[in-house]
């Protein structure tokens, strides 16, 4: 037997609530699967079982917030039978107001009729939250989410959904008084990176990046190709970075307690920008096996999801490095706050005609600057140029990548 | 198709991308990234959506014919004229 935590999602989470349980006891789970669902400042996040068994039973109940680390749910290995279940997980140090999971409001707002009209997506903006089952159960089931009550304050589950489909109006739950997604995440991103610029020295190496052969190879990569098919510049980033790291081990890994252990993986964190909320770098896996185009659809797919406010867990939490590129209307150049316990956080700035000296004469060429903030007490200066110019170098033969 | 309708796709398919933006606070004929505050993915998600819905290439090199709202529409009309 062995019991499920409530995982760390990132360096700045103490607690989160358990607002959808996608499996039931009873149910067969393999790892990967996705048995429930968490909502933390980042908004709500799928959470993963890490083993094969039998989910035994849930220790949490929908609504509950729990701090990180205690037991959520019990699971049996293949062939177990039940034990008696530990006591209850004690509340969280700071608990927050917690809205019963489905209140009934004194006037339950009925959705209106579906209009005749041929349906139309929901506006990103005033959508209705809901846990990331219940929406793909309301995508089964025909449902048309803008028919859902947009409140923002409470987030819909399965069973609402399951009543929606067989015809019952969906009760508002009563607005509880609670901070914004905005300033969720500003506090999220506030705790992580004082806790950054607190614990680690920071230093910092920058280097012009030339980039007329990237230029000049997404020109004629993307000629020929659909947009659905089209690179951009992320992509070739992220493999740049991703191979030059095989011989550059120390900055990618984490750093926990004093003890840094490189990752033999790269699990390429991108800074994605969610408009009027803030900033998250989720993590695109095993950069370093990956094509550019196969790399390419997991970051169109990634930035998809963030801006839909869909997370998976092990994105947030298991990043070993950052790449932060401001793309083509941002500033010269960028030096990023290290997200613990990562130990290094790569900047690419503004790509704009500058004069260069090539061959001894001064020539008008696209460059950009690139900059690397790295964790010193994991690596030095020498190591981090070093780095640096791999990347660079790697850059300057973008279709060997 | 009339000139209005184009403008209308083409206002409906950015609100999906940038809700927060009013159309009425945007100066038209500058550059629409900036005016919608839209990265490289919103644009590339931007051309995909237009060329579905009006059957369109919007080849990469055309990009810049594409550099304002104003533009933007034209193009399209252009093109599928």
């Amino acid at each position: 037997m062995s019991l499920f935590l409530m995982p760390s999602l990132g360096a700045d989470m103490e607690a989160g609530t358990l607002v959808e349980q996608t499996m039931k006891p009873g149910d067969e789970v393999k790892r990967g699967d996705v048995i429930g669902a968490v909502e933390t400042q980042k908004g709500v996040i799928e959470i993963e079982v890490f083993e094969d068994g039998i989910l035994d039973s849930w220790l949490v109940e929908i609504g509950q917030t729990v701090p990180v680390g205690a037991p959520m749910a019990q699971i049996l290995k293949p062939g177990e039978t039940a034990a008696p279940a530990p006591a209850a997980p004690a509340p969280a140090p700071e608990p927050e107001p917690v809205p019963e999971p489905v209140v009934a409001a004194p006037t339950p707002a009925a959705p209106p009729p579906p209009a005749p009209a041929p349906a139309t997506k929901a506006e990103p903006g005033t959508r209705a939250r809901i846990t990331p089952a219940a929406r793909r159960l309301a995508a089964e089931k025909g449902i048309d989410l803008s028919q859902l009550p947009h409140d923002p304050n409470h987030v819909i589950g399965r069973a609402e959904v399951t009543a929606m489909a067989d015809g019952v109006a969906v009760p508002v739950a009563a607005p509880t008084p609670k901070p914004s997604a905005e300033s969720d995440m500003r506090s999220a991103i506030a705790a992580a990176m004082s806790r950054s610029k607190r614990e680690i020295p920071h230093y910092y190496l920058s280097q012009t990046l030339d980039l007329t052969a990237v230029d000049a190879f997404l020109k004629s990569a993307n000629a020929d190709r659909a947009p659905d098919d089209r690179l951009l510049h992320g992509a070739i980033y992220g493999r740049a970075v991703a191979k030059a790291l095989k011989k550059y081990p120390e900055f990618n890994g984490h750093n926990v307690d004093g003890q840094f252990t490189p990752n033999p993986s790269v699990h390429l964190g991108v800074a994605i920008n969610i408009r009027s909320v803030g900033l998250v770098a989720p993590a695109l896996f095993d950069a370093q096996d990956q094509s550019l185009d196969d790399l390419m659809a997991a970051l169109r797919d990634l930035v998809g999801r963030v801006r839909e406010g869909r997370f998976r867990a092990r994105e947030l939490s298991d990043a070993t490095i950052t790449l932060s590129s401001l793309g083509d209307r941002g500033v010269d150049q960028l030096y990023g706050v290290i997200y613990p316990p990562q130990v290094a956080i790569i900047g690419i700035g503004t790509p704009r005609l500058q004069p260069v000296v090539q061959d001894g004469a001064v020539t008008a060429r696209l460059a950009t600057t690139l900059t690397l903030s790295a964790d010193h007490r994991v690596s030095d200066g020498h190591r981090g140029a070093l780095f640096l110019r791999a990347i660079d170098k790697n850059l300057q033969k973008p279709e060997a990548l | 198709m009339t000139q209005d309708s184009f403008e209308t796709a083409l206002a409906e398919e950015l609100h999906r991308i940038a809700p927060d933006i009013e159309l009425d606070d945007v100066d038209m004929s500058a550059d629409l990234r900036e005016e919608f505050d839209i990265d490289s993915m919103d644009f590339l998600n931007l051309v995909t959506a237009l060329g579905k819905r009006f059957g369109l290439e919007m080849p990469e090199a055309d990009y810049a014919q594409m550099d304002s709202f104003d533009a933007l529409a034209g193009y399209l009309r252009a093109k599928s004229g």
